[in-house]
């Protein structure tokens, strides 16, 4: 507490010096005040309660171009604490201010006044409506046509927060012209430019088709699959999250990005990465499979199954298994050819276990039980059926049980390696309440069957048998 | 009674005859009529009542065979119209049968029609196997593409890295070996880098040789080029463009004879002018500093009227008096009568200061000491 005290104190010594004659006092004043209210959230509410912000903003218009970089890095400094600091910054008239600072010669001053305006945007969509009624977004698109690299930057990332909250913020932010340069600058080799730009498409293209749309009219495709290749994991992540918000739309656009062979260059960069940079890739494919069986078969012959179990096993994060069995859930569930995949290599053994493990969140075994579900529902493939007997709870039980029973009428191969695999037995040994599914479908099993064979598999055979040789009266 | 009148009846000739003899048998006529009015009488009832029996069973046989014949009639009739209601009922049965075979025929052939254009439709364009087939084909196809492309492109960006980061190295080396170039190994005093105990020099030593000392121009040009855009409030380290750098000269065949190394005859031709002050002037500078000054003194100036000697500058003009001055309310005294306050007791002689200078002689002649005599008119 003292500390804070000490600190405030401090406070009160800075603010008189901003007022000073001398012009390089004032500057070296208003970024102490800058650097104290960056570092701690509460020193950012001293600079609010101080009524600093008035006296800044009054002089943000009038001095050097030295005064304007250090009152915006003030102003950014405080309002990227909380919600309720932006907006203060926001009633005390800054706005304005900073907007016109986006007008000037400078650079740095651009660069400061962007990065302001980004961070009270950051919040929520309120505070982006202020900053967009200020009319900022023209200035900022200007701002990213400069050729200096740090300004494009921070213009790009201003544009992403400002687009991120609502369809009609975004909108504004396309019929400001961004999209163009945004996707111009998705060549250029700089890598947090390109994280940002990246960033600021996908929020644009996350709200709407038509969004969507615009986007991928500006020709993103293919080159957006070489920035999938790129050294730097954020830009990476980004690129799969702008694929993955393009794809979840509609199947049409799904189709185009699977025509551009972005399926293959999602599988190669899931293959390549590890943790949270592989989430967004993961659900990509899952949102491709979900729209119709072709795109899902598409994800199947571009090696996409395998890739994804190995995420499944590997990936330690809860929430990334979850996307994961999400993902083979809605590749598998179409037809018994799209199960079939899903089941030769052997994932469905470990979806039951992450959904029997009770270490997992609830959120990954809702999602396990489910893709479960939907695989099984169409799963003919046996072999992969089979170790499910022995292991799953009744639940899950039933819809083997149902897909055996399916299969086994008409296919008598498969019901001699039934019986020799202890599949028979093993049903046997179910017990089922009379007049349920599971009963109805454990008797059309032993309806394939003759009947020596049913009730030699039933449990206490044996000794009914042994009951028969003691009863037995030897013929003599 | 009857026989008597027919018998009278009948003799129409002898009719006077007949009528004489009726006229004399009448009253035995009477009394058979009465004889035989009491018999008829007695048996009337019988006789009516057996009367009636007999017509009404001969009417009743009429009835009934009018009855029977009126049956017959209306069988006849009822048995053509019930067989000709059942014809029409029989057709009737007869054409919807028919309606109903060749429904189902027609049926039957649509299916058999609608059979072949579901499947070969839904086969073509719902879901044709073999343009998925080959779809698929073709997706995978270009995943191999796609997939080798970037490889390409992601090996070669590593390759560039490598590269510039080698370069980077190289010149950070040769860089200090210009800043260290006095570490240079002499005839007499072996290098560090050169130490006699090693079997060959170290590479730096050999970069130490190469390299040209560096002169301070090239550290100021270098710090002018530093541009600081990024946030300088929190930013640690600057960031500079990369500096071009000149293309090498193209590999010729080397000239005959002991000519001198082509980089360092460039160096000497190419060689930056270094001329003296006296030859940086320029050959007007002291008319272009003479214009100078005098733009300046014209900028500075109120007005460009320049200022006349006294006697000839109220020759020609008339005084233009101050609007102030010449105001409807009368002219105010100052600046005609009196210009400054007087104070008559602090005079030391009685009179004021002289407002109107007397003119001086000598300057009156100025321009006119010479005689008019050379002048021509």
């Amino acid at each position: 507490m003292s500390q804070r005290q000490v600190l405030q104190g401090v406070m009160s010594l800075l603010r008189p010096l901003l007022l000073d004659v001398v012009p390089t006092i004032q500057q070296t004043a208003a970024l102490a005040l800058g650097r104290l209210a960056n570092y701690n959230d509460d020193l950012a509410e001293a600079v609010v309660k101080g009524d600093i912000l008035p006296q800044l903003v009054y002089s943000l218009a009038e001095q050097n171009r030295f005064y304007k970089k250090a009152a915006a890095f003030v102003l950014r400094a405080v309002g990227k604490h909380s919600p309720q600091l932006a907006q203060a910054i926001v009633d005390c008239g800054a706005l304005d201010t900073l907007v016109i600072c986006l007008e000037d010669f400078d650079p740095g001053v651009k660069e400061a006044a962007a990065w302001a305006l980004g961070y009270i945007a950051r919040h929520n969509s309120e505070l982006s409506q202020a900053v967009v009624d200020a009319g900022a977004v023209p200035l900022l698109v200007l701002c990213i046509l400069e050729p200096e690299i740090a300004l494009k930057r921070i213009a790009a990332s201003a544009l992403s927060d400002i687009s991120k909250h609502s369809p009609e913020l975004a909108q504004t932010v396309v019929d400001a012209g961004a999209i163009a340069h945004l996707a111009q600058m998705i060549l250029n080799p700089d890598a947090k430019l390109k994280r940002q730009v990246l960033s600021a498409l996908s929020q644009i293209a996350k709200h709407s088709v038509d969004l969507a749309e615009m986007v991928v009219e500006a020709e993103i495709f293919p080159v957006v699959l070489t920035c999938l290749k790129d050294s730097d994991e954020y830009v990476k992540k980004n690129a799969a999250t702008l694929i993955r918000e393009i794809a979840k739309h509609t199947p049409e656009l799904s189709q185009l990005i699977v025509n551009a062979g972005g399926i293959a260059a999602v599988i190669d960069c899931i293959g390549n990465c590890k943790g949270n940079v592989r989430l967004p890739g993961i659900m990509m494919l899952g949102y491709v499979a979900a729209h119709s069986e072709n795109l899902a078969m598409a994800v199947i012959i571009s090696k996409g199954v395998p890739q994804l179990s190995i995420c499944l096993s590997e990936e330690q994060e809860d929430h990334i298994k979850a996307a994961a069995a999400w993902a083979l859930g809605q590749i598998g569930r179409h037809t018994p050819e799209h199960a079939r995949a899903i089941a030769v290599i052997n994932v469905l053994p470990v979806l039951l276990s992450l959904y029997m493990e009770t270490e997992s969140s609830e959120d990954l075994q809702v999602k396990a039980k489910k893709a479960l579900k939907n695989i099984l529902q169409k799963c003919t493939y046996l072999p992969a059926l089979e170790p499910l007997l022995h292991d799953a709870p009744p639940n899950i039980l039933k819809y083997v049980i149902g897909q055996f029973s399916k299969v086994l009428p008409h296919d008598s191969k498969a019901r001699r390696l039934f019986v020799t695999s202890g599949g028979l037995k093993k049903v046997q040994e179910i017990k089922a309440e009379p007049g349920s599914l599971l009963q109805e479908y454990i008797n059309t099993i032993n309806n394939c069957y003759p009947e020596e064979i049913v009730r030699y598999y039933s449990p206490g055979y044996s000794e009914a048998l042994l009951e028969r040789v003691e009863n037995y009266q030897p013929v003599l | 009674m009857v026989t008597a009148c027919t018998r009278a009846g009948g003799g129409g000739a002898g009719s006077m005859a007949a009528w004489a003899g009726v006229r004399t048998g009448v009253p035995e006529l009477l009394q058979e009529c009465f004889h035989s009015s009491r018999f008829v009488g007695q048996y009337r009832k019988t006789e009516h009542a057996a009367a009636v029996k007999i017509q009404s069973w001969f009417r009743g046989c009429r009835v009934r065979a009018y009855i029977r014949y009126l049956n017959k009639m209306m069988i006849v009739i009822q048995k053509w119209w019930r067989g000709y209601q059942g014809r029409k009922h029989f057709r009737k049965m007869l054409k919807t049968a028919y309606f109903i075979m060749k429904m189902n025929f027609y049926n039957e052939m649509a299916v058999r029609i609608q059979k072949r254009w579901r499947g070969y439709y839904i086969r073509k364009y719902i879901h044709n196997y073999y343009k998925l087939k080959k779809y698929l084909e073709a997706v995978s196809l270009n995943n191999e593409i796609v997939r080798k492309e970037l490889e390409q492109f992601a090996e070669t960006k590593e390759k560039e890295k490598e590269k510039k980061d080698l370069e980077r190295k190289e010149k950070k080396k040769d860089h200090q070996a210009r800043k260290m170039h006095y570490l240079l190994s002499t005839e007499q005093i072996p290098g560090v880098f050169n130490s006699p105990f090693r079997p060959s020099p170290d590479p730096m030593e050999l970069r130490l040789q190469k390299a040209k000392p560096l002169s301070h121009r090239h550290q100021q040009i270098k710090e002018n080029l530093t541009k600081e855009t990024s946030d300088f409030p929190t930013c640690t380290s600057s960031w500079t463009f990369p500096m071009v750098q000149p293309l090498p000269p193209i590999a010729r065949q080397k000239p005959q004879g002991p000519f001198r190394d082509t980089a360092e005859v460039l160096l000497q031709r190419y060689k930056p002018l270094e001329p003296t002050l006296r030859a940086a002037t320029s050959i007007n500078s002291l008319e272009k500093a003479r214009e100078e000054m005098k733009r300046e003194e014209w900028r500075n100036r109120i007005h460009d009227n320049e200022f006349l000697p006294f006697s000839s500058c109220q020759k020609n003009q008339k005084y233009d008096p101050l609007i102030q001055s010449s105001s409807k309310y009368g002219q105010i005294t100052y600046g005609t009568k009196h210009f400054r306050e007087e104070h008559h007791e602090k005079w030391v002689a009685n009179k004021d200061f002289e407002t109107v200078l007397p003119p001086i002689e000598l300057f009156d002649r100025c321009g006119k000491t010479y005689s008019r005599a050379g002048q021509i008119v």
